[in-house]
């Protein structure tokens, strides 16, 4: 009786310290915001994270000669035709600094992706993420949240919908 | 923290890897337990790998139908090697039910069994810990202590280490206690300590999931499995016999 007692104060006062909970430093984990970042695009237009606020964004880290990579992008394609007009954006970011533009370019042309593919050239964004393998999936919400971190591949299409859906449905 | 390990071109989960560690090393004490308990250790063995197998079945099925949409457009998504679609609630559920179903049909005693289990379940907490120790999961919440963890871009409270150290420590006290006493004792005394460790190290997490009011669910769902713990260890001590009599299993 006295360990549940004590157990259930406990529980109270630390309700109050949740509720006085502070902002998070953005950092590529769900529940913090994600870090923001500005990369070319293939046409050599600057695209940053924070345009695209107040939509569900899938940040896909990739590079051309990863198998993987290479598996999931049809699966990617299809959710961004179907689910595009309901506010979701993939942003491909593709590890420049270990493929080159070449590749990169050939493999957007060679599977018709639609989506917007980024150059990280400089490598920023791969340590922003954190990046330890490929491909590497976050997903954010429309707060700029990121709601789920995917590791690995090929994510298949069922996983990237399921993903998405609950985050679609709110209010932009 | 090391989410992935990468051996050559395998991208190896630390988290789930070290959970497997920790299921290997589960099943090999509830066989020694087993044996102690003068079980059919391969009924026990079976046991376990029944529920576990069945548990991961059935959270894949439960975040599927969570997700009919999805998985009706690809349904082969069932298959996906990813481990982030699982639901808990409906893995336990199954699992468990499964384990149950199999123990009842080769009659084996229930709480001689969950004690059989009891430090399989202590090893898995400890499992759990180190996992999100290597993942990064379960952060605490930020503070500048000596013995802060630097994760996440703060300085933050080790709650994974805190949950490592109170997954030993009721493993020591069943080690002391929990195998002397009476039958269902040492399952019902890690369930205890376990919950009762969830309850104390959650006020530092820094990733609750929060009822209304601010109320942390672990908090809440721990105090409700301590208190459920509590009284059936007063009814089962109850049920004993007044003297030294064998261990009874009803």
């Amino acid at each position: 009786m006295v360990t549940l007692l004590v157990g259930a104060l406990w529980t109270s006062a630390s309700r109050e310290v949740a509720a006085g909970d502070v902002a998070r430093m953005p950092s590529p984990h769900a529940g913090f915001p994600a870090p923001d970042f500005a990369l070319e695009d293939l046409s050599g237009e600057t695209v940053s994270l924070a345009d695209y606020r107040g939509q569900v964004v899938i940040v896909n880290l990739w590079a051309s000669w990863c198998g993987p990579c290479r598996a999931e992008m049809p699966a990617l394609q299809s959710v961004y035709e179907s689910l595009s007009a309901e506010g979701l954006v993939v942003l491909a970011v593709n590890s420049t600094a270990q493929d080159t533009e070449e590749a990169a370019r050939a493999f957007v042309t060679e599977h018709a992706l639609t989506f917007p593919v980024l150059l990280d050239r400089e490598d920023s964004v791969s340590q922003a993420y954190r990046l330890r393998s490929l491909p590497s999936t976050f997903i954010v919400d429309r707060q700029g949240v990121i709601d789920s971190v995917l590791i690995g591949g090929p994510l298949a299409e069922a996983v990237l919908r399921s993903k998405v859906a609950d985050l679609l449905a709110e209010a932009p | 923290m090391f989410p992935t390990l990468q051996l050559g071109p395998l991208a190896l989960p630390t988290g789930p890897f070290t959970l497997l560690l920790g299921v290997w090393l589960g099943l090999w004490l509830a066989e020694r337990e087993a044996d102690r308990l003068e079980l059919n250790r391969d009924h026990v063995s079976a046991l376990a790998m029944t529920g576990l197998l069945a548990g991961l079945v059935g959270a894949r099925l439960g975040y599927a139908l969570a997700h009919l949409d999805a998985y009706l457009v690809d349904p082969l998504g069932l298959i996906s090697n990813n481990l982030a679609t699982f639901s808990l609630p409906a893995g336990l559920l199954i699992g468990v039910g499964a384990a149950w179903l199999y123990g009842r049909r080769q009659r084996l005693p229930l709480r001689v069994t969950l004690d059989a289990l009891a430090p399989a379940l202590g090893a898995l907490s400890g499992a759990l810990a180190l996992s999100q120790l290597a993942s990064g999961d379960g952060f605490g919440a930020p503070a500048r202590l000596p013995w802060s963890l630097y994760l996440w871009d703060e300085w933050r409270h080790p709650t994974q280490v805190y949950a490592l150290l109170a997954a030993l420590l009721v493993f020591g006290a069943w080690w002391r206690w929990g195998q002397s006493a009476f039958a269902g004792f040492g399952f019902l005394l890690v369930v205890a300590g376990t919950a009762a460790a969830t309850v104390f190290i959650e006020a530092y997490r820094g990733d609750s999931a929060l009822l209304a009011g601010g109320w942390r669910t672990a908090q809440v769902l721990g105090l409700l499995v301590l208190g459920a713990s509590l009284i059936l260890i007063k009814r089962w001590h109850d049920a004993q016999p007044p003297t030294d009599g064998p261990r009874v299993d009803r």
